[in-house]
């Protein structure tokens, strides 16, 4: 196969440029296989982070020709075959060096989610739910952490709010509680007032870029909102709810 | 170049967990609950481990699927694996414990797939009796990371991310701390703490074909040699006969074993179905011998005997090596493995989501319509860091393994499924033994400066030479002697030369140059495993070369077959005066008569009791 | 303010990322689903603002337009003044007959100032349904407000965005909308069905075919709303519990995951349908059907 010329941002905060490099692709190779390629022949520091290779893990996320993905999941003869291979760091992150970002905003926001509070067990010791209890849950827990909807969300990457919205990640990781069948917990005032439900558009960006093929937008985020809307917006809802005396969880303190 | 000391940021802890796998989080996460001040290290993010990849399930005999199933028979499935080379005493904490610490990560929110009642469901695995692997379709091991990361993100331990662990601190004899680096800044850092978790995983970055991710490079092996621990059963490298073979980019990376479970079979290029072939005659009873009966096993009838492609890995892993040898693999090296032409679409979709996804996106494949290629590739350390069977501690006082770096549950082959449940198992039981051990801690141990200097010093060292080998390039060239020399099957006069190999190599690691700046910088971080992955590759070839016999998954060419002197000995690794690996020959104790009796009892003696 | 003004700055990030509206360095083609999106819409908000201002030729046997269902008032004659100066009385053409309407004429009291068509009464609840719809905002913010205008390329007007936090709260009542939508369903079936008797007696014309097809549109976007989707199951955690909610879910998800593909398709209709509807009136087409 041909060589190819990728366009390397190296640098870190204080400044950087694009940097040539050539190599050789081999048959079946994917960007990352490239990017070891370069570090170990031409720039030995070139920071990339990576763990897996297999998509499982979710370190390797950065812009492939200015789109969000994961290195080891992009094959290079899914990239047009001409011309120069740009590859950045995440934008929304803050930049540590090269192609590495510094994404523990994002673990401060899974702090911020209560956790998982079952009830008792039955008598032996075990629970009892179906599996299809189970699979919207599971959807969401397909998640490898990657952060590339939390880097394409607009209302983080160009609007900045991250003050205001944890994210389409822990949106679904708030919905992945909330659907569980065991879980006794009630995250929907903090959904709407702390996690800023409100703020996301629902313009699917983060759908678009998962890699694990999530449907966060119309399983996650969506269903998250109308739970929203059954707690504060709707009028008729309230009004049932005050004469049948709720039926939905209560706060917990 | 004058190191201060004091100068250094010195964080302290009772106890330092290394590693944030699912052994290093269930261990932190026992020592807050024991009322610990506990830290974890992780050389990448939380939640990144390599037991992501884990994909089949957890075994425990819940007895969900099929009544039948106890602990006992998980411990006695557990010892024929390991060819009776197991430490006993571990294999009956695991059988027993398992079932407790899969229901304990339901409670703390892992979402199991459900059997019809609604029980955690439980598949079919090879080497096991009965279906005994809690899973969530392929992807079990991000399923077992995430609840314990989200649990334990709540529990009050501090977790340090991308941070390296360059060496062991001592005080008279007792570990003391440790000290190691951030990779972001190249900051170094000394933990001073009371005990320390060793939950570092293996060594497969020795190979190269290999399912492990880099930061396999054998941490946990290297630093306890270094401070007088010892390893055991090294020459145990379990290579799973299901690998990648194409692209080449991706050689090794794992295909679960949940494919065969679900009904895929092995074809070589002449469409046989070859493992019938391959049976070995221990197994020949338990295993089905016409494709017929394994087709009825498969369809849920409880009297058929189970196909040959569930047998233990060692000996499929063999069968694709010797049907590829005799001219029969599949175009790219490997063999087929079928699962297309097995089930629906719909199921394989279902089953085995991330195999499709792998596949489809990597190879450009879609397994539900054609066969895979797969190869044997090395996926697990049997072997690892000598420890008690009850508290997890080495020989070395505070320094406690649990996970893939410990030694003694698998002896000499490991289980598919029985790595989780190790992980969850000795993970709480080495929080249990740190917490004990600190109670009997008369005083705080304290390191000494120079040490911490000696430490600091060596490691900066690539930093600051004019000239020196690539540290990639010597990576490249010890995976060649180990995949040469150290393979899926060994020779003596082979082995002699790749130690004199990987001797030689020494003076290279020593000398490997790095771009000097300590920021991120994936040369001088590789600069530095080299330390490790020579010492791991030492370890298990100088054990491999010592064990002059064939069993389980080390096999010798020279010596076929299991010798019965060798099964009542473990060989034990340690560094000697010089820094050289050294290896000896340790009796066995005689097993206690309980579990022995339990262990060559017939499965009628054992079965029931499951509710 | 100028569109200069509300440009972001453009500049590059560490990291080597444009920072200004529109700016990105991908490469793939991200522009011709945001413009077709515009175009597309922009087209059916067009026509069916002329088709509702038009007034007559909604009916055309017994055919009714969709975007003139239900007729609450009709009108059949309206006053031109001729060249001369006269003030005549003129029937409306393809105008629903009074018997069809359900409240008769156009009450006496509308104000001869403002313009009158029975569609003025009746689009505003499609309109909503459809204009507070998971999937349209998601159309809309990008293709019209540019917010974003596509994944990783940059938005417009940086400090303006709040989500739909304050503004945009109202999006929230979709599912009143939804309410009304579901009645609607059910009234474009009837006119379906209507669509299958001329005078009376039964037959089949392409017009039959047309509202029988816009109906079913109609209903599979309907019934795959998100909002639909959340209140028949998905606001429960066992469905296991609730077989009948669950089984409602799974047969609105399936809608729902086509959610985008009705929308387009049924909005197309509609407007092929009044189109169809006029097109015959006016004589522009024949009507093909049963009844001669």
């Amino acid at each position: 196969m041909a060589e190819r010329t990728f366009e390397i941002w190296r640098g870190d905060r204080s400044g950087g440029e694009f940097k040539e490099y050539t190599e050789e692709v081999d048959e079946g190779m994917v960007v990352l296989d490239m990017l070891h390629r370069i570090q170990a022949r031409q720039a030995n520091d070139l920071s990339i982070r990576w763990n897996c290779k297999a998509g499982k893990c979710g370190s390797c996320s950065m812009e492939i020709n200015g789109m969000p993905r994961l290195a080891c999941m992009t094959r290079m003869n899914q990239l047009p075959a001409e011309g120069k291979i740009k590859v950045q760091p995440m934008k929304t992150f803050p930049l540590i060096k090269d192609l590495v970002t510094d994404v523990s905003w994002n673990y401060r926001q899974n702090e911020r989610i209560r956790p998982f509070k079952p009830p008792a067990p039955d008598s032996d010791g075990k629970y009892r739910f179906q599996q299809a209890d189970a699979d919207r849950v599971q959807e969401f827990r397909k998640c490898i952490e990657c952060f590339l909807c939390q880097n394409t969300c607009h209302v983080l990457r160009d609007h900045r709010k991250q003050e205001h919205f944890v994210g389409p990640r822990f949106m679904i990781r708030v919905a992945s509680l909330e659907m569980h069948p065991l879980d006794t917990d009630d995250r929907i005032p903090d959904l709407k007032n702390e996690f800023g439900s409100g703020w996301c558009n629902i313009t699917r960006c983060c759908t678009e870029v998962c890699p694990e093929s999530i449907n966060i937008t119309d399983n996650g985020i969506i269903p998250m909102k109308e739970r929203v809307v059954d707690r504060y917006y709707d009028p008729v809802a309230r009004i049932l709810r005050a004469i049948t005396g709720g039926g939905k969880k209560l706060p917990t303190a | 170049m004058a190191i201060d000391v004091k100068e250094l940021k010195t964080i302290e802890h009772d106890v330092l967990v290394v590693g944030a796998g699912g052994a290093g989080l269930r261990a932190a996460i026992e020592c807050s609950a024991q009322g610990l001040n506990t830290g974890v290290v992780t050389k990448s993010l939380l939640g990144k481990a390599h037991t992501v990849m884990a994909e089949g399930g957890m075994a425990a005999a819940l007895g969900n699927v099929d009544r039948r199933d106890n602990w006992k028979i998980h411990f006695r499935d557990t010892m024929r694996g390991g060819k009776f080379l197991n430490n006993w005493r571990m294999a009956e904490l695991h059988a027993k414990q398992a079932p407790d610490r899969v229901n304990e990560l339901e409670r703390w929110g892992a979402v199991f797939d459900r059997t019809p009642d609604g029980l955690i469901n439980q598949r079919n695995f090879g080497g096991h009796r009965y279906p005994r692997l809690a899973h969530v379709g392929d992807r079990t091991g991000l399923e077992l990371i995430r609840t314990l990361q989200d649990h334990g993100i709540h529990q009050g331990f501090s977790v340090y991310a991308e941070f390296c662990a360059l060496d062991l601190l001592l005080d008279d004899g007792r570990v003391a701390g440790l000290v190691g680096y951030f990779r972001e800044t190249g900051e170094f850092v000394v933990f001073k703490t009371k005990a320390v978790i060793f939950a570092t995983g293996g060594g497969g970055k020795c190979w190269r074909v290999t399912s492990n991710s880099w930061e396999y490079t054998g941490d946990g092996f290297g630093l306890a040699l270094r401070a007088g621990a010892e390893l055991q059963d090294m020459e145990f490298t379990q290579f799973h006969p299901t690998g990648m073979v194409w692209p080449l980019s991706v050689r090794g990376i794992l295909v679960t074993e949940g494919v065969r479970g679900e009904g895929g079979i092995l074809l070589n290029n002449k469409g046989e179905r070859f493992m019938f072939n391959y049976i070995p005659e221990r197994f020949k009873s338990e295993t089905a011998d016409t494709e017929e009966e394994a087709n009825r096993w498969l369809a849920g009838d409880k009297n058929a005997r189970r196909p040959p492609e569930l047998l233990t890995r060692d000996v499929v892993a063999r069968a694709i090596l010797a049907e590829v040898k005799a001219g029969r693999g599949s175009p790219k090296g490997g063999a087929f493995l079928d699962i297309a032409s097995r089930r629906s679409a719909e199921d394989i979709k279902r089953k085995l989501p991330s195999m499709y996804h792998q596949f489809k996106v990597l190879a450009e494949l879609d397994i539900t319509q054609e066969p895979m290629q797969v190869g044997p590739t090395l996926h697990y350390f049997m072997g690892g860091i000598r420890v008690d069977a009850d508290s997890q501690m080495s020989s070395l006082p505070g320094l406690f393994a649990c996970g893939e770096c410990s030694a003694g549950l698998h002896g000499a082959n490991r289980l598919g499924g029985n790595s989780l449940s190790d992980l969850i198992v000795f993970g709480r039981l080495a929080g249990l033994g740190a917490a004990e051990y600190i109670k009997g801690l008369e005083k705080t141990p304290a390191p000494s400066d120079e040490q911490i200097e000696a430490i600091v010093k060596e490691a900066t060292a690539p930093l600051h030479r004019e000239t020196g080998p690539n540290p990639f390039q010597v990576h490249d060239e010890l995976q060649e002697i180990m995949g040469e020399h150290v393979g899926i099957v060994r020779e003596g006069p082979s082995l002699e030369e790749g130690i004199q190999k990987l001797e030689g190599l020494r003076e290279k690691v020593a000398a490997v140059k790095a771009h000097p700046s300590a920021q991120f910088n994936a040369g001088w971080n590789e600069a530095l495993d080299l330390r490790n992955l020579l010492l791991t590759g030492l370890a298990v070839a100088k054990a491999a070369k010592m064990r002059e016999e064939s069993r389980g998954a080390h096999t010798r060419l020279d010596f076929e077959g299991e010798r019965e002197e060798w099964g009542k000995a473990n060989v034990v690794v340690r560094l000697g005066e010089d820094g050289g690996v050294e290896v000896r020959r340790v009796e066995r104790p005689d097993p206690p008569e309980e579990l022995s009796k339990i262990a060559y009892a017939t499965l009628e003696e054992l079965e029931g009791g499951n509710g | 303010m100028s569109t200069e003004a509300n440009r972001l700055p453009t500049a590059t990030l560490p990291g080597g990322h444009l920072d200004c509206t529109g700016c990105t360095h991908r490469t793939d083609d991200w522009k011709t689903g945001p413009t077709a999106t515009f175009l597309g819409l922009l087209l059916f908000i067009v026509y069916s603002t002329a088709a509702a201002f038009q007034g007559e030729h909604y009916m055309y046997e017994n055919y009714l337009s969709p975007m003139y269902s239900p007729v609450v008032f009709t009108q059949l004659e309206r006053t031109v003044t001729t060249p001369e100066g006269e003030t005549l009385k003129v029937a409306i053409p393809g105008a629903a007959p009074v018997e069809h309407a359900w409240f008769g004429l156009k009450p006496d009291a509308w104000p001869e100032w403002l313009p009158f068509s029975p569609a003025f009464l009746i689009l505003a609840f499609p309109g909503a349904f459809r204009f507070t719809c998971y999937y349209y905002r998601k159309a809309y913010y990008r293709s019209f407000w540019a917010n974003p205008i596509g994944c990783a390329v940059g938005p417009f007007r940086r400090g303006l965005y709040r989500g739909e936090t304050h503004l945009l709260l109202f999006q929230n009542l979709h599912r009143y909308a939804l309410y009304f939508a579901i009645v609607f369903i059910g009234i474009l079936y009837y006119d379906a069905y209507m669509g299958f008797f001329r005078h009376g007696e039964f037959g089949v014309g392409l017009g039959s075919i047309v509202l029988l097809l816009n109906a079913t549109f109609l209903a599979c976007y309907t019934f795959g709303c998100h909002s639909f989707r959340h209140l028949v199951g998905g606001r429960l955690n066992w469905f296991s519990k609730s077989p009948l909610a669950h089984a409602l879910w799974k047969r609105a998800s399936f809608l729902n995951e086509r959610h985008m593909f009705f929308a387009w398709l049924s909005l197309f209709w509609v407007g092929f349908t009044d189109f169809f509807v006029r097109a015959t009136s006016m004589g522009w087409i024949p009507d093909i059907s049963t009844w001669g």
